[in-house]
């Protein structure tokens, strides 16, 4: 029997609606099984907390007087681009600040602003019949500038590659340190619980999608960068490594700083950890099964960062909460780098706003792209001049 | 009784010296091993919370010194602040000791002051600064 977003809908105006997270639904399986409860459950929510550096936001800032054209601009000694209109800026998560390097950067300035504080602004500009001002310095807090919003051109990707290290050397990377000769190993995935993989060929998320992003409502804009929904899958359409990807949308002043938080990467870099949940509507019993996906189900591969070694090892994601997994022989620790913990009280705030009918679900606008085309690879095709 | 956090490094050539059990026999002293990376080849490390009277540690860390093993005391600690702690898990990568691990039910971190060495990997590897050291 199946469902549609409407009939979900009214549930959930009416309170009536039931929903499970992606943790949940799976001993509902196991106890009921797929027929009852597709006709017992509507929706399914998901979360993930992790570092997500395809991440930044568009702001304007008002106009002055007399007014400024900025084509540089900075917040907080962090460059922001300007090269869009007279006081718009789009400020990148992982730009560094000028004079803090990479202890400090965009992402910094988000969580700053996201939390309310005040933030310097400072542009310059080479000055237009329209525009004279030159220069201009000044204090903006997101409540007197027009427009914050976030914009991640890549989040939630639907999995990820555990990272390890073959070489003598530790390695400082944005899968966090890794310790060598197969020291450790890192991964960032909420696995079970982690939105892509609950929707494994993207039946319900599409664009427009409704998501929690960042402690309030967004929106699925369009596929993410390296969106690639050909990977190789499992028989239940996970896939193996890294696959889909979305870019998101939503309004930066209505987001809580306990779900945007910056992060510094040691020798690595600047990144924002981003609290995103999708809900996933129970629309016929083949999305149950989608849902009650387990960690025992879902596999990444295990990458050599160093490029060295093609390790050519898949492990699940149950081993990997386990604690360790073997390589080669040798048994290595985990560590997880995004926050299961978070991510697992993102799915349940956001199965909160449903039950309280705060959270209506949508009906994609369109569909995320399925192709089978692989992404492409950056040619050199020319030589570096330093004076060109 | 005075505990004292000691790290104790053993050259090459003196890893058969029997330090902990004269400590133990000669000192008096109770020795609870935290981290021991002890092998016939290389520059060893032991890391341990030791417990006496203080007469006996100081006549301990002199025939430490005396047998040629280098030893440091941990002056600091490790902070954690918990409240702006995300529970990543990113710090657990690089804990020697295993002071540093997730729950397995709820998946916060767990922080074990005992067998903390203070070796301040975590300082670095936290990508949002709540390890620090004082």
């Amino acid at each position: 029997m199946a469902k549609t977003i409407r009939e979900i809908n009214e549930r959930i105006r009416t309170g009536t609606a039931v929903i499970l997270t992606a943790e949940e639904i799976i001993g509902m399986v196991k106890e009921k099984g797929v027929a009852e409860t597709a006709r017992n459950v509507d929706v399914v929510t998901t979360g993930t907390f992790g570092p997500m550096c395809s991440s930044g936001a568009f702001l304007n800032f008002g106009h002055s007087t007399p007014g400024i054209r900025m084509n540089k601009v900075w917040l907080n000694d962090v460059p922001a681009y300007a090269g869009i209109a007279a006081v718009d800026a789009y400020l990148g998560a992982t730009e560094m600040s000028e004079t803090l390097g990479m202890q400090y950067g965009g992402a910094h300035v988000i969580e700053e602003l996201v939390a309310g504080k005040d933030v310097e602004l400072r542009a310059e500009s080479y000055g237009t019949d329209c525009y004279p001002r030159r220069k201009i310095r000044t204090t903006i807090n997101r409540n007197n500038i027009n427009q914050a919003y976030m914009f991640n051109p890549r989040n939630a990707y639907q999995n990820y590659s555990a990272a390890t290290n073959s070489t003598e050397k530790i390695m400082y990377t944005y899968m966090g340190t890794l310790l060598p000769k197969f020291g450790n190993v890192t991964y960032s995935t909420s696995g079970e619980l982690s939105p892509l993989l609950n929707d494994p060929e993207y039946r319900t998320v599409g664009i427009g999608t409704r998501i929690f992003l960042g402690g309030t409502q967004g929106f699925v804009a369009w596929e993410g960068t390296q969106h690639d929904p050909g990977q190789v899958r499992l028989e239940n359409g996970t896939p193996a490594a890294q696959a889909g990807t979305l870019a998101v949308i939503g309004d930066l002043k209505k987001m809580d700083s306990r779900y945007i938080r910056a992060a510094v990467y040691e020798k690595y870099g600047v990144s924002l950890f981003v609290g995103i949940g999708i809900p996933i509507p129970l629309l016929d019993e083949d999305m149950v099964r989608r849902t009650a996906v387990t960690n025992r189900d879902i596999m990444t591969q295990v990458v050599d960062k160093s490029g060295r070694e093609n390790l050519n090892l898949r492990v699940t994601y149950e081993q990997l909460h386990s604690g360790s997994i073997e390589i080669n022989g040798k048994k290595v620790s985990t560590a997880p780098l995004s926050s299961l913990k978070m991510a697992r009280e993102i799915a349940a705030n956001l199965k909160g706003w449903m039950e309280k009918g705060e959270f209506l679900l949508t009906e994609p606008v369109a569909p995320l792209p399925m192709h089978t085309t692989r992404l492409n690879r950056l040619e050199i095709r020319g030589d570096f001049h330093e004076d060109r | 009784m005075k505990t004292v956090k000691l790290s104790i490094i053993y050259p090459v050539n003196k890893i058969t010296a029997p330090i902990v059990s004269t400590l133990i026999k000669k000192y008096n002293l109770e020795i609870n091993i935290l981290h021991a990376d002890i092998s016939l080849t290389k520059v060893g490390t032991l890391v341990a919370d030791i417990t006496g009277a203080e007469s006996d540690i100081a006549a301990a860390l002199q025939y430490i010194g005396d047998a040629g093993v280098e030893y440091r005391i941990f002056t600091s600690k490790l902070i954690w602040d918990e409240k702006r702690c995300v529970h990543c898990g990113a710090c657990t990568a690089v804990c020697p000791s295993d002071a540093l691990t997730m729950s397995h039910e709820d998946w916060s971190l767990q922080f074990n002051r005992e067998k903390c060495v203070v070796c301040g990997l975590c300082t670095k590897a936290c990508p949002l600064s709540v390890m620090s050291l004082a």
